[in-house]
């Protein structure tokens, strides 16, 4: 540690009980279909929080988890489901029938989920788009409002700024100070992490500052917007971490098969969620077998850049 | 019911999807940017890329833009092949702002209901008169709003291809002809094909859509009957080309097991 960049490091149990109380507004799933933070998000509903706002473009299956977990009153996304089998059942039985609870949706779209972040990212109450001009998204969703352009007579929508109270993110490594690596497909992560009152970085791997150092250009989340950091390996798990882990495939379509019926989903949160301590017991049910296919088969480094002078 | 079935299928040659793959392969032409989307596009772009089309560049919502197929089948745009030798990896907004811009001459989107006038529907759906919610727009609005041309593909019945959306996530010619300009969308954008099970549709100058080609084995009387409201025939229709020997060796290639293309 450098002098005066005190450690942030603590577990995920403290991380989720100090800084996501019930009712807060949550962004998750910022990389789309990679590094979606599984482990936080099911230590959320171990913690039994409730009344929060998701946020985030899409989140695969976590969200739907979250929804039947009763974690959530207010989803605000562009698309709620599992992105390799199709619907979320937890998210329809919610908002059909209520079940466990009613939620409400506010239905964006993933340029205008972006640009609400991208909005309070940089500081204004709103950004300016054509998307969603005649749609019914534009007409249902009361942070989207059509505008005459001030500088020509041009129509456009202005997409509200959005502010999380929290934003967690899964990230390939970060330093203890919470300086951020992610590589691959970014999302809205790194607006996401600007936007936000709080920030709670999930690593793969923590490593040293000089590490995060070396290549400046990857650090994608400064330290100073982080308020926690954990170190939680296949905290994303299924979905991907590139250079770590491959997509669960199967993992998402035994969801999809598994929670058709509410009873089905009460016995899989059981068993993946409330019965499952830690991400080590997560882990040892999946079994090595199940990680070991996952694992990087062929690691493909990148050429080193020289930042000498 | 063999008449609704491609020829080829029936000769165990091809199967339906491989056709709609090929068919949607060839609305990508040579130096175009492509919005690619998921399942059946993405195999498209693949065939595009290694027959008539090399000099195409696919970008994805997640922030990849690709000069090359990814060297393996793709569950979603995200998987780890997908971004190994990607030419790009960036955020969503960089790839969005291409869109935005006019640039992106073509997009692939999927939906649960098109209607005459290419407006899409990803949001309720309506199963025997019950509402269902279904996961919403992802980034569909953002690409038939912003992509010059778009390209729905879809399993043609009458639940799917109706008169009138109950919900428009995303909007193709709304009303019909000059209602995107009334509504301030981008002049060069709309919808351009759409790609089903039975044939391919595209528009008029009234902005509604026509019958333009039958796949092999489908008759004109099967479309119509399993449309949602009295679809218009081009005077000069024609045969869906069928997937051509190069075309279905990149297919089986890039999805050996047919888990996208096996029906």
């Amino acid at each position: 540690m450098k002098p005066g960049a005190a450690s942030k490091l603590v577990s995920m149990q403290r991380a989720i009980d100090e800084h996501v109380p019930s009712g807060s507004m949550v962004t998750m799933g910022a990389q789309l279909e990679q590094m979606i933070p599984f482990a936080a998000g099911h230590e959320i509903i171990r913690q039994g929080r409730l009344d929060l706002t998701l946020v985030g473009p899409i989140s695969d299956i976590l969200f739907d988890q979250m929804i039947g977990a009763g974690c959530v009153s207010r989803v605000m996304a562009a698309w709620v489901g599992n992105a390799s089998a199709g619907m979320g059942y937890c998210f329809r039985r919610a908002v059909e029938m209520s079940i466990p609870r009613a939620i409400e949706t506010v239905d964006h779209t993933n340029l205008t989920l972006a640009l609400a972040l991208h909005a309070a990212a940089m500081g204004v109450p709103f950004m300016p788009t054509y998307t969603t001009l005649g749609s019914d998204l534009l007409k249902r969703n009361g942070n989207l409002r059509e505008f005459s352009s001030p500088v020509n007579e041009e129509r456009l929508v202005a997409v509200r700024a959005l502010r999380p109270d929290v934003a967690i993110l899964h990230v390939q490594r970060a330093d203890a100070a919470g300086n951020a690596q992610l590589w691959g497909n970014l999302g809205v992560a790194i607006d996401a992490a600007r936007a936000s009152r709080k920030v709670i970085v999930v690593a793969e791997e923590i490593v040293a500052p000089e590490v995060i150092a070396s290549d400046p250009n990857r650090t994608l989340i400064p330290g100073f917007l982080v308020a926690a950091v954990v170190h939680e390996p296949w905290g994303a798990h299924p979905s991907p971490v590139q250079g770590y882990y491959g997509r669960d495939h199967a993992f998402f379509h035994e969801y999809h098969d598994q929670t058709r019926e509410l009873d089905g989903f009460e016995r899989w949160i059981k068993r993946w969620v409330a019965e499952v301590s830690s991400r080590d017991s997560y882990f040892k049910q999946l079994g090595d077998s199940r990680a070991d296919n996952l694992r990087v088969r062929e690691h493909a480094l990148s050429v080193p850049v020289d930042f000498g002078f | 019911m063999t008449t609704r079935t491609p020829s080829g299928t029936a000769t165990g040659r091809f199967s339906r999807s491989e056709l709609m793959v090929a068919a949607a392969a060839r609305e990508i032409h040579d130096g175009e940017l492509v919005f690619v989307g998921m399942r059946l596009p993405m195999i498209a772009f693949g065939v595009a890329k290694r027959t008539h089309a090399p000099g195409a560049t696919g970008l994805f919502e997640n922030g990849v833009i690709r000069d090359t197929p990814a060297p393996e089948l793709l569950y979603t745009m995200g998987d780890p092949p997908n971004l190994l030798k990607a030419s790009y990896c960036g955020d969503m907004l960089s790839v969005m702002s291409l869109l935005q811009q006019g640039r992106v001459n073509v997009g692939f989107l999927g939906a649960a209901e098109v209607d005459r006038f290419g407006n899409l529907n990803t949001t309720w759906g309506n199963r025997n008169g019950q509402q269902v919610r279904l996961p919403g727009s992802g980034g569909a609005c953002d690409i038939a709003s912003l992509s010059q041309r778009t390209v729905v593909l879809l399993e043609h019945n009458r639940q799917r291809l109706v008169s009138r959306v109950g919900h428009i996530t995303s909007p193709g010619n709304g009303t019909g002809y000059g209602w995107r300009r009334e509504q301030g969308l981008p002049l060069r954008s709309g919808p351009a094909a759409i790609i089903t099970t039975m044939g391919v549709l595209r528009y008029g100058e009234d902005g509604e859509a026509y019958l333009a080609s039958v796949h092999p084995g489908v008759s004109v009387e099967d479309v119509l009957s399993n449309t949602g409201w009295t679809l218009r025939v081009a005077d000069d229709l024609d045969a869906t080309p069928e997937p051509d020997a190069a075309e279905l060796a990149v297919i089986r290639e890039i999805d050996p097991d047919h888990y996208w293309t096996k029906s």
